[in-house]
């Protein structure tokens, strides 16, 4: 019952938090003069039916040497319809000025570019995970030997070098100077061919480097703090050996801390890197969010930073939930109070 | 069991064991150390830290005196020396072959050839020592090649009567050749891209092919092909030229005739001139444009549009530290205030106070960006990076205060002051934020390369421009160095890289150490 309560308290403050900021991006960017200007090839007097269309001006007359006038509708009444449209319909508006894009449903344009970003995060997860588990929890049994040391400038390295240089620097080296990859990601959409496979790696090699820095970073701050807590040593007293006393006693223990940090990475990496996505060409969502900036495609931006911020919050409150699941202890904000504990 | 009472005693039978040896405290030799004073010495024990100290000072002084040093700018840019390599007079003059403004170049004999003969005319080193490796079957050439000179006469120049008679003068003065004989239009290659190639001097053998291939004589030396004119005889599409001559050109004789070399060809608009562009560059920076800049020497380059990387990379680094430094002070006054209040009151004020902060920092930095931009135009970018930066920067700052001051409000001291009748404001000033301080500079320490870091991205991203305020960002320099790998020019990303890998290396050893410094108890740990 309170893990109930508290889930929905978290989660009713993350809808509040996310509306709150929704609210103000489409204020703020209903604030700004709408875009009218027809494109080469448009028809202005579509363009005006358009966006009378989706409610945004009102009474659209030509004047004198074709100018068009119109009236705006008020702001919140435009929410209200966009808000409306977006639950009854799902539809979030068509593209206005996105050149390439034009006339098409925004949803649909949105949707067919998560996969590129989703695969190659899912690929820099299952990758950067176990190395970064594996490097430290190596480095924390073996605490100040060599081989700790080693682990210790490696993670110094990757985190100091922005992923900015390493990114660049893999593809220098590999996909120009070597030319085992090519510089760009593929745009076919068989996405699962042994091809776009081949050129994806550089980015999911960039991707997942500073992912491995952190991981392993974190499991070695978190199992070498384990590791001196009294019940190792009773379990060992206990009588079983190192590898069951590490394994079943602190890896678990220190799990408790890192699992949420992976679901939380993995949840934040549906957003993607916006550098990555740039620096090997990737088709994906990051490129449609520049773009949508470049345009001033304005359904697009909300939509988008829509998506970001929601991905933003889902990843900081899973977080917590699951630290209240895994951990028992644990209760954000809780008072305490036994009968809850029953 | 009996009791006796001693009365009477004499006084002097009670006498200490020794004189000397009063048992009640001694004075402290050593000096008092003062939290601070600790927390330094600490610091300069950590010897990753003070060099990280160091090179963060080497780095700020590089942004700071660099600008002043290079006349180049920011908006300088010079289509002709693009891609240029780095030149470091130290290294070129002294015959070393690293960082001499030239590059290794692979190509056919053709090409090895045309280089020759811009050699041969302008007596410049392009090939540096004349040192070629043939490949075994004669096809591939590679030599060092250099950038600099390398550009020879680019196309064909027009310039006004009043500019030729200028060098002309200039040439007179300096003794210096810019002007060099021109090729009659009728001898030149037919196509449209080869006629205004002003490096084409010599015979070729098909003036109609696509690519020019020039015309050896049976030794193997180019033959010029320079307009000749016969003494007195000039037509008058020559433009009368009364300055220094080429080398054994001045009025030779053949067949019984005494001819000259054209210099100048009347067109519509001016002279047709086959300027040496190097020559021509430092005479038109150094007696036109009066600008500061001596000569063509690009200490780290040049970009795929001819910018100089040094002025760039220095201007960039200016920008981000001084940014970095409004953002951050800006952000420690009013984190600081935010987060004393919401942590000293604690409670309901505490509540509210998160929750603002909370949903103010949930929303991404990219999207305030993006906002601003839209709402403020794209002239004033660097005030959006600032209003963006300081939105969303201070709530970390006033999250750090907050928690130093829910640290240390129920200690002892605390209520002792306030039983003194201490007020709330002298509280928090004198007894609570001091012991913060340290905590909160090192947070301040790991968020300069953060803010850094961040901007550079938003550059690279192209979110925003900052050449418009004529500036420039490390990131915009990534950015081109990035689109320069497919034209093998690793360089033009090498300097902005490794400024900022310095940067936030040095940036994250000072942050640490001074983590360590000021709390020992957390020594190595993260956070």
């Amino acid at each position: 019952m309170y893990m109930f309560k508290y889930v929905s308290k978290r989660l009713g403050l993350m809808i509040f938090t996310f509306f709150i900021i929704f609210t103000m991006s489409f204020v703020l960017i209903k604030l700004l003069p709408i875009p009218t200007t027809a494109l080469p090839g448009q028809d202005p007097k579509v363009v005006m039916k358009t966006l009378e269309g989706r409610g945004w001006i009102t009474n659209i007359q030509e004047g004198e040497n074709g100018v068009w006038t119109y009236d705006r509708v008020p702001i919140f009444i435009q929410f209200g319809l966009y808000i409306k449209r977006i639950v009854t319909q799902g539809d979030f508006g068509i593209v206005t000025t996105y050149g390439e894009y034009l006339n098409m449903n925004i949803w649909k344009v949105f949707v067919s570019h998560l996969p590129p970003t989703i695969l190659i995060n899912i690929y820099s997860t299952l990758i950067g995970v176990p190395i970064g588990l594996g490097l430290g929890i190596l480095a924390a049994l073996k605490k100040n030997k060599w081989q700790d040391q080693v682990i210790n400038v490696i993670i110094i390295l990757l985190i100091s070098v922005p992923s900015i240089v390493m990114a660049l620097m893999l593809q220098y080296v590999f996909c120009f100077k070597l030319g085992w990859f090519p510089l760009t990601m593929s745009t076919s959409n068989d996405y699962f061919t042994w091809e776009v496979f081949r050129s994806m790696i550089p980015a999911v090699f960039a991707l997942c480097l500073g992912s491995i820095a952190g991981y392993a970073r974190y499991t070695r701050a978190e199992l070498s703090e384990v590791l001196t807590g009294e019940f190792m040593l009773l379990a060992r007293t206990k009588g079983l050996t190192k590898r069951q006393a590490i394994f079943r006693h602190a890896m678990r223990n220190s799990m408790v801390v890192i699992f949420p940090s992976i679901l939380s990475e993995f949840i934040s990496v549906l957003s993607g890197s916006l550098i990555i996505e740039k620096m090997f060409g990737i088709n994906g969502v990051g490129g449609l969010y520049l773009n949508s900036i470049t345009f001033q495609d304005y359904d697009f931006f909300m939509l988008l930073s829509g998506f970001y911020t929601l991905v933003s919050l889902a990843a900081g409150i899973v977080i917590d939930i699951s630290y209240g699941f895994i951990d028992q202890r644990f209760r954000m904000g809780a008072k305490y109070d036994v009968s809850s504990e029953l | 069991m009996y009791q006796v009472n001693f009365n009477d005693i004499p006084a002097e039978k009670f006498q200490f064991e020794t004189r000397n040896d009063l048992s009640h405290d001694s004075k402290f030799e050593t000096k008092p150390v003062s939290y601070f004073q600790g927390a330094f010495r600490r610091f300069s024990k950590n010897k990753g830290a003070v060099v990280g100290g160091i090179v963060i000072a080497i780095l700020v002084l590089f942004a700071i005196a660099a600008p002043f040093f290079t006349p180049f700018r920011p908006l300088y840019y010079d289509m002709m020396y693009a891609y240029v390599t780095p030149k470091l007079s130290l290294f070129a003059d002294n015959g070393a072959d690293f960082w001499d403004g030239y590059r290794v170049k692979d190509t056919n004999y053709v090409g090895y050839l045309k280089d020759k003969a811009l050699a041969d005319e302008t007596g410049r080193d392009i090939i540096k020592r004349g040192e070629v490796t043939i490949s075994e079957d004669g096809s591939n050439y590679t030599y060092r090649y250099n950038t600099y000179y390398g550009v020879g006469f680019g196309k064909y120049k027009i310039i006004s009567q009043a500019e030729y008679e200028d060098i002309q003068r200039y040439q007179d003065e300096t003794g210096i050749q810019v002007l060099y004989p021109i090729v009659a239009y009728s001898d030149r290659p037919t196509l449209e891209k080869n006629k205004y190639d002003a490096n084409i001097y010599y015979k070729v053998e098909n003036p109609a092919a696509a690519t020019i291939r020039p015309k050896p004589d049976a030794n193997g030396n180019i033959i010029p092909n320079y307009w000749k004119c016969e003494a007195g005889n000039a037509t008058n599409l020559m433009a009368d030229y009364h300055s220094s001559r080429i080398e054994g050109e001045n009025g030779f004789v053949e067949d019984g005739t005494q001819y000259f070399y054209v210099y100048g060809r009347k067109v519509d608009g001016g002279i047709e001139v086959r300027a040496e562009y190097y020559e021509y560059y430092i005479y038109q920076h150094t007696q036109v444009l009066k600008d500061g800049i001596t000569e063509p020497l690009f200490l780290f380059g040049t970009t795929q549009t001819g910018k100089d990387i040094f002025a760039c990379l220095a201007y960039g680094a200016r920008f981000s530290f001084i940014f970095a430094s409004i953002v951050v002070i800006v952000n420690f006054i009013v984190g600081v205030i935010y987060g004393s209040i919401a942590g000293y009151y604690g409670g309901r004020t505490d509540l509210i106070m998160e929750r603002i902060s909370e949903i103010l920092g949930s929303i991404p930095t990219m999207i305030v960006i993006t906002l601003l931009k839209y709402h403020m135009g794209s002239t004033s970018q660097a005030i959006v990076l600032f209003i963006a930066f300081f939105a969303t920067g201070w709530i970390g700052m006033a999250g750090t205060t907050r928690m130093q001051f829910y640290r240390f409000k129920n200690q002892e001291y605390v209520l002792a002051a306030r039983t003194l009748g201490a007020s709330d404001a002298r509280i928090m000033g004198r007894h609570i934020f001091p012991n913060g301080l340290g905590t909160i500079v090192t947070s301040i320490a790991l968020a300069i390369p953060y803010m850094i870091y961040s901007e550079t991205s938003l550059s690279y991203l192209g979110i925003i421009n900052l050449e418009a305020g004529n500036t420039t960002s490390v990131g915009t320099l990534i950015a081109a160095g990035q689109q320069s790998i497919m034209a093998n020019a690793g360089y033009v990303a090498l300097f902005p890289c490794l400024f900022l890998v310095l940067m936030m290396l040095s940036f994250n050893l000072f942050g640490n150490g001074l983590r360590d410094a000021f709390n020992p108890s957390l020594r190595g740990s993260e956070e």
